[in-house]
């Protein structure tokens, strides 16, 4: 399915990871993410162990470390925030380079950064080896409601075909000599953007006309692509399972 | 296989008040292939949405083989009549051409290996088999028309209603267009503007205006009587002589 033409998220493969049905690598991230958001921040070899098996399931999915640590950039942000943390936070302060940081503040700048990273390269990694109509596949197996699936997958299907009638609309507006510098130029913006909302609704009732021509009754069909067997489930499984054997650990420890 | 198009005394009016038929009488055998000409807003697409029952008459009775269009045999009438949408854009919204073309004969109930012998065969028939697993936004405007084409061939239809099938397409795309169209066997109704293309499709042409029927004739009989072409907007391409072309391979 979808050769060619994809997502830049996603990068073409056929490895064991690409090609396991996609409700499973959805329910696998999602519960690897949990584990890792409720694993304690002190437990430094949890984190290991999390790092080291997401690690294991990029080298097999052949997606490469350059491809991951490239998309990671989606996390400076929150990085740059939790870099803040030390030197704002209160309680006792420890001098790291002649600088005094607050020692609770080097952990919760810790703790932002080990599962943003951590959370990151997970979704990274479903990303890289599932292709948007399979993720939403994948959601709506997990229940996920239809309308839901559905709408995000008109979403996926129209956002370029608006995307290009914005386009061309900004085209013909600097053909016609449009080249806004302030604020109060931007008034051919705005109806531009009304005028857009009008097409996109219109074109919308069409294509519900064209889903009632070929017996569209309210429920899109599951079009029969292969479900996620016994063995894949436990090979999807076996990711979260160790991050939350790490964290349910981690947590009894700390606890006690 | 085709099935016979029956409309008698059509009238529909829009919710906002716009007439668009009043009292739309036509015919069609099984098998024939009708060429629908007419002005902008004379009503052509009005007509094409009664033919499978997105539209419903105000008065009036559609019939497609022995059915009347009615809301309780909607999704035979659905199987039996395939639309082509004249923007190929609103007809394919799946993410693939596979699952797109897939997405009639699913809803009739089709799975697995019946529904992709399905979707092979339709994709077959209009010569575009290898498209099978691209996205449809990336087709060019020819491989999209063709493959809107082959998403209402895999319904089987007995009818199929082509609006504007050549607009936007290039002269290549529109003679594969053509070559396609002519070796389908069911009942075709083509509504368009593109009179040299309806001259080497269908026999037979129907002018549409004010949400009637004006003309009904011999396509050749129709375009080379030129008071009537010009009181309905109708208009020859520069050069064009329906007189000195010769007869269609097409047909």
């Amino acid at each position: 399915m979808g050769a060619g033409h994809a997502h830049p998220l996603y990068v073409h493969g056929h490895s064991r990871v690409h090609r396991m049905a996609p409700e499973a690598k959805v329910a696998a991230a999602v519960t690897f993410v949990a584990a890792v958001a409720i694993t304690p921040r002190q437990a430094l070899w949890a984190f290991g162990v999390d790092a080291a098996c997401l690690a294991g399931a990029i080298i097999a999915s052949g997606i490469g470390p350059r491809f991951v640590l490239r998309r990671l950039a989606v996390v400076l942000p929150f990085v740059a925030f939790a870099l803040f943390i030390p030197f704002v936070a209160s309680g006792d302060r420890v001098d790291v380079f002649g600088l005094s940081l607050s020692r609770e503040g080097l952990w919760g700048a810790w703790n932002v950064l080990v599962k943003a990273t951590l959370g990151a390269s997970a979704s990274i990694l479903l990303a890289g080896t599932t292709e948007i109509p399979r993720l939403l596949t994948g959601a709506s197996r997990l229940r996920v409601p239809a309308t839901l699936t559905a709408i995000a997958s008109f979403m996926v299907r129209y956002l370029e075909v608006i995307a290009g009638e914005l386009g061309r609309m900004r085209t013909a507006m600097a053909a016609r000599g449009y080249a806004p510098r302030w604020l109060w130029q931007a008034r051919p913006i705005a109806t531009g953007a009304g005028a857009l909302f009008v097409r996109s609704y219109e074109r919308g009732e069409r294509v519900h006309a064209a889903m009632l021509a070929r017996g569209y009754t309210g429920a899109m069909p599951d079009l029969g692509e292969r479900r996620a067997s016994i063995g894949e489930w436990a090979v999807a499984a076996a990711l979260p399972t160790i991050a939350w054997l790490a964290a349910v650990t981690a947590l009894t420890g700390v606890l006690t | 296989m085709t099935a016979t198009v029956d409309v008698r005394g059509l009238r529909f009016t829009y919710p906002d008040g716009h007439e668009a038929l009043l009292g739309l009488d036509l015919r069609v055998e099984a098998g024939q292939r009708v060429a629908l000409l007419g002005p902008n807003g004379a009503g052509k697409t009005t007509l094409a949405l009664h033919l499978n029952g997105i539209n419903m008459p105000d008065q009036g009775v559609v019939r497609i083989g022995e059915l009347t269009v009615a809301e309780q045999v909607l999704p035979e009438i659905r199987r039996r009549v395939g639309l082509v949408f004249q923007d190929a854009h609103d007809q394919l919204f799946m993410p693939s051409v596979a699952e797109d073309v897939a997405f009639g004969p699913a809803n009739l109930g089709l799975r697995d290996a019946e529904l992709d012998a399905r979707v092979d065969e339709a994709l077959a028939a209009v010569g575009a088999s290898e498209l099978r697993p691209r996205t449809p936004h990336h087709l060019s405007g020819g491989e999209r028309r063709r493959v809107a084409l082959a998403t209402v061939l895999a319904m089987r239809p007995d009818v199929l209603v082509l609006d504007e099938p050549t607009s936007g397409l290039d002269p290549a795309g529109r003679r594969e267009l053509v070559d396609v169209l002519s070796t389908l066997p069911m009942t075709q109704l083509v509504i368009t503007h593109d009179l040299p293309f309806a001259l080497e499709l269908c026999a037979r042409s129907v002018i549409i205006d004010g949400g009637r029927v004006v003309a009904d004739a011999a396509t050749a009989h129709l375009l080379t009587d030129d008071q009537l072409l010009g009181r309905h907007r109708l208009e020859l391409p520069y050069g064009f002589d329906p007189r000195i072309v010769g007869p269609s391979p097409a047909r």
